[in-house]
């Protein structure tokens, strides 16, 4: 695009635009020059802050664990004894199966997609504006070559990683629970039965079209529910950014709520992967 | 070239507007029985809460993948 850096829909597209890196006939190439390779291309900033905060809330989470102590808890303590128990709770009420991965991977999904959402509220151009000056001062680039998004879940890549895991998990479970020919029977004789054989194979294809619809809409839902509300959110931010000075009222009432969103998205996501864990790992019908 | 450019415009419209359709009928009425439920019962409003606010994360959900949808279209395609 000419005159890309002044225009809005410039500043817009600029700030859409996730870091890539590729590896092109020219050896390892980045940005603009990726734009012929293909399919792998990686996202840089977005596995660089996703695995980021990632060692983030494993650090916070082993150091309070480490200090823990039967006595007079500490604030961290406390704090992460209330995230604790509250998805523990979640998980007793909901999950209806045996296994101890459970809670830990409920925890995990909604400590992390939260801190991924949370840098959502960072100001839109403060850190990518700092990333500019980086790579003016200490690279000589050009600052509006320089690309990076902060929230990993508005990138569709990141939520739909997500959600390919715990589709895995949930075939996973239903086989180890009910077996393959348990689980192959689950898809093809729900819902439709028949006691005469004959009336069950021809139904075979309809169970099968509607089961598959059904297993392959949840992490799909899953995955673009999180990518919505946050690239929304996000994009909002940006223009509510744009309108100058009258953004000061309309960024913090935006921003409250989407602190509500931020939460709320993080525990659905938990909350639907122990539902549909449970669902898979139980005798259904 | 500009039929292009005024359908997609349509099309943002549609998108956000059918999505808000379907999520203020859908929240009204959640809203409503929650409403009724903590007036009759009021010990039960704290685990009511919470259930709602998962209910609300889903019925949001296909309208805002709508807006993902329409905010792409309208600034990134």
């Amino acid at each position: 695009m000419a005159a890309e850096e002044l225009t809005l829909q410039g500043h817009i597209q600029h700030h859409l635009t996730n870091a890539k890196m590729c590896s092109t006939d020219a050896g390892i190439e980045f940005n603009k020059a990726c734009s012929e390779a293909g399919f792998w291309t990686w996202h840089i900033d977005t596995l660089a802050w996703s695995i980021g905060l990632g060692i983030l809330f494993l650090m916070i989470f082993r150091s309070a664990a480490k200090k823990a102590d039967t006595g007079v808890p500490g604030k961290l303590q406390c704090f992460i004894e209330m995230i604790v128990e509250l998805v523990s709770d979640n998980v007793r009420d909901t999950f209806h199966g045996k296994s101890k991965l459970i809670a830990p991977l409920a925890l995990t999904i909604f400590v992390w997609v939260f801190l991924m959402n949370l840098m959502d509220l960072v100001p839109v151009d403060f850190l990518p504006a700092f990333a500019g000056w980086v790579g003016a001062t200490f690279f000589g680039m050009d600052s509006h070559d320089v690309y990076m998004k902060i929230v990993p879940t508005t990138d569709l890549n990141m939520t739909v990683g997500l959600a390919a895991g715990v589709f895995l998990l949930m075939i996973g479970y239903a086989i180890r629970i009910k077996g393959v020919l348990g689980f192959i029977k689950e898809l093809t004789l729900h819902p439709f039965h028949a006691s005469n054989p004959v009336v069950q194979a021809i139904l075979i294809p309809f169970n099968l079209l509607l089961e598959t619809i059904a297993l392959v809409a949840k992490p799909f839902s899953l995955a673009l529910r999180l990518f919505g509300n946050l690239y929304a959110g996000e994009m909002i931010f940006i223009l509510i950014g744009a309108i100058g000075l009258f953004q000061l009222p309309l960024h913090f009432v935006w921003a409250v709520f989407h602190i509500l969103v931020i939460v709320l998205q993080a525990f659905v996501f938990m909350m639907l992967t122990i539902v549909y864990l449970s669902m898979a790992s139980s005798e259904s019908h | 070239m500009e039929l292009a450019l005024g359908l997609k415009y349509i099309a943002v419209a549609l998108l956000i507007g059918f999505g808000a359709i379907g999520t203020g009928l859908g929240f009204g009425n959640m809203g409503g029985k929650f409403l009724e439920a903590c007036a009759r019962q009021p010990e039960l409003a704290p685990s009511l809460q919470v259930k709602m606010f998962i209910l609300a994360g889903l019925i949001d959900a296909v309208a805002m993948i709508g807006v993902g949808i329409a905010m792409f279209l309208l600034f990134a395609a």
